[in-house]
Order: structure tokens, then C-alpha cells, then sequence
């Protein structure tokens, strides 16, 4: 009964406020004549966290595979601290996108988590999709608005703080706001539905960086 | 004391009086980091306020690890004659980027990056 319920005001919620597709942020949409690598992750029986230390091997596979789009022709200090800035950067923004995603999948369908990677000149994109369903999306929305109005630094602050007081209190979107703020990166998502009375949509998020 | 997982370690050394961070720590949310807290908070209460977190050797740290250090700055800041400081490495480039932040929680820490 209750699940029933719960499906019900799904529907309602997907029903009334999403769009076929919202954009928020500078999202930009993948090229598929760049560069690119995908990885992606089949919906999975085991547990969430023994699938945990999965996102950090597969952040720094990326890091490390990235690099080799960046040659050290000359083998001078500077070239090598740009490949070990560009291998920590690009491994710790894919671990906090998949961090997210996992957290906030919708672990019972069938919709896989992918993280998808691509060299534009001296940007490095990633793309990382998972399932949601449509009440978390409504709240990841507000968040979004939120950030995207905020000036960083002290919405980096103030969540900080928050975070600090009640953890449990409101959904801190820190990964988010380190990125951005630490990073330099440029953020945004696409919201998408899946099919028509469904209460499960797909999210998109997208990090740029200069590198 | 020590807190030790499968790829990290956090140990309290009695000779220099440092916590001492090694690894990659990223754990899934503050409910894990829990047990970090609290060496930190011993720590921090043996010491009378003062302590030092060596995080030399810490390759990385998930955004949950940076609200962790956060809560454990803020809760320290409260407190009376606290004296903090944190040891960083320009050679892991997160420490370079994401700890001055934690200078803005609390404008007394000493941030020593070498």
C-alpha cells in the first residue's frame, strides 16, 4: 500500500514539474569526434558500499588515461606538474560525480551509472549519467538554483557550516561546490525523462576544466 | 591511537605529536569518518587545544573528508586557547587548492604548505 502510495506521488510529482528536458548551468553536450572514453556500470546487486572503492579506481584509471592526451615533449619540471595537476584534478572531480551518482541512483531500475570522458584542446570534459527519481530530482533542482545564484565562495562556507552542525540536515551538494570552487570548473546539468508516466528521470552532469 | 583502513592510515605519533594522515581517504559519508572525528577530538581534549594534523602523505580526500575536517575546525574554534595547525604538501595539488578554505572557518589556523 504504501509503495503503491509512494509511486503514486512519484507520478504526480514527475507529472507536474518536469519538463521533457531542463538544462541548469553551462552545461554543454558531449562531441563524439573529440577524444573520448566511457565507462559504464550495470546496476548491481552488491551493496553500495562494497561497490564504494570502486569510484576512486575508476577516477584514477581516468586521471591516468587523460594524461597521455597531455605529452611531456619536453621532460621539464613544468610539463610534469601539469600531468600530476591534471591526474589529481580530473580524479577527484570523476570520484565525487560517481560518488553522487551512486548515492543518489535509483538503485531498483535497470538505468546504468556512466561516466563518459573527452579532450577538447586543453579542456577535459566529464560527463557522468545515473537515474533519479522525480522527488530527489525536485530537490536536487532547488539545490541547483540555489548554487547557480550563490557566490561560491561563501555558498562554500555556509555549507560547510551547515554540514557541520546537522549532517543530515539538507543535502549539502559539497561535491558540487568544491569542484567549483576549488577547481575552476564549469557545472551544469541536463534533466531528462525517461518515457512518459514514469516516475524515473535521467540527470546528466557536466564539470569542465582548463587544464 | 591509530584508525587504519584498507587505504589509509591515521595515527597519532607520541614523538612529534603530530596526527599523521597517510593514502587515499574517501569514504561514503560522515557516519564513516566517525571514528576519525573522535581520534581527532582525544586528541585535540589531551592536548589541551592544541594539535597538529601532518597530512603530508594524504594523496587524496573526498569532498565527505573535507566536511569532516570542517566539523572537527569548527568544533575547535569554540573552544577556548585552541592551537591548530595542518602541514600540507604543494606536491598533492588538492592540499593547495581545497585546505585554504579551512583558514576561512578559522582565521587563527596556521596552514604550513612546503
Amino acid at each position: 500500500m504504501i509503495k503503491i502510495f509512494g509511486n503514486f506521488l512519484e507520478r504526480l510529482i514527475h507529472n507536474n514539474h518536469a519538463e521533457k528536458t531542463d538544462i541548469y548551468g553551462s552545461f554543454k553536450d558531449s562531441l563524439t569526434e573529440k577524444e573520448h572514453l566511457t565507462l559504464e556500470f550495470s546496476p548491481s546487486k552488491i551493496s553500495l558500499n562494497n561497490r564504494w572503492g570502486n569510484n576512486s579506481l575508476s577516477a584514477n584509471f581516468i586521471g591516468d588515461y587523460l594524461v597521455t592526451f597531455f605529452p611531456h615533449e619536453n621532460d621539464n619540471h613544468h610539463i610534469l606538474n601539469r600531468q600530476k595537476l591534471i591526474r589529481s584534478s580530473v580524479s577527484y572531480i570523476a570520484n565525487e560525480l560517481l560518488e553522487n551518482a551512486m548515492k543518489y541512483c535509483d538503485e531498483t531500475s535497470n538505468f546504468p551509472i556512466t561516466l563518459h570522458a573527452q579532450v577538447d584542446g586543453d579542456n577535459i570534459r566529464l560527463f557522468v549519467d545515473n537515474s533519479v527519481l522525480a522527488s530527489a530530482a525536485e530537490k536536487f533542482k532547488n539545490f541547483i538554483k540555489e548554487f547557480m545564484v550563490a557566490n561560491p565562495e561563501e555558498f562554500y562556507i555556509s555549507q560547510l557550516e551547515k554540514t557541520a552542525v546537522d549532517n543530515n540536515s539538507k543535502y549539502s551538494g559539497l561535491g558540487f561546490v568544491t569542484i567549483v570552487n576549488d577547481y575552476s570548473a564549469k557545472i551544469g546539468w541536463r534533466f531528462q525523462m525517461l518515457e512518459r508516466e514514469s516516475p524515473l528521470l535521467t540527470v546528466t552532469t557536466m564539470v569542465e576544466i582548463s587544464v | 591511537m591509530e584508525v587504519k583502513g584498507e587505504n589509509y592510515n591515521v595515527w597519532y605519533d607520541n614523538d612529534s605529536n603530530y596526527v599523521n594522515f597517510s593514502g587515499t581517504l574517501r569514504l561514503t559519508g560522515m557516519k564513516d569518518y566517525t571514528p576519525i572525528l573522535d581520534l581527532l577530538n582525544n586528541i585535540a581534549e589531551k592536548q589541551s587545544g592544541k594539535i597538529t594534523l601532518n597530512l603530508q602523505q594524504l594523496e587524496f580526500l573526498n569532498s565527505s573528508g573535507i566536511s569532516m575536517l570542517s566539523k572537527f575546525i569548527i568544533g575547535m574554534r569554540k573552544k577556548k586557547s585552541s592551537e591548530m595547525t595542518i602541514l600540507a604538501s604543494y606536491n598533492i595539488p588538492w592540499q593547495g587548492k581545497s585546505l585554504k578554505n579551512l583558514q576561512r572557518l578559522m582565521p587563527s589556523l596556521k596552514l604550513e604548505i612546503e
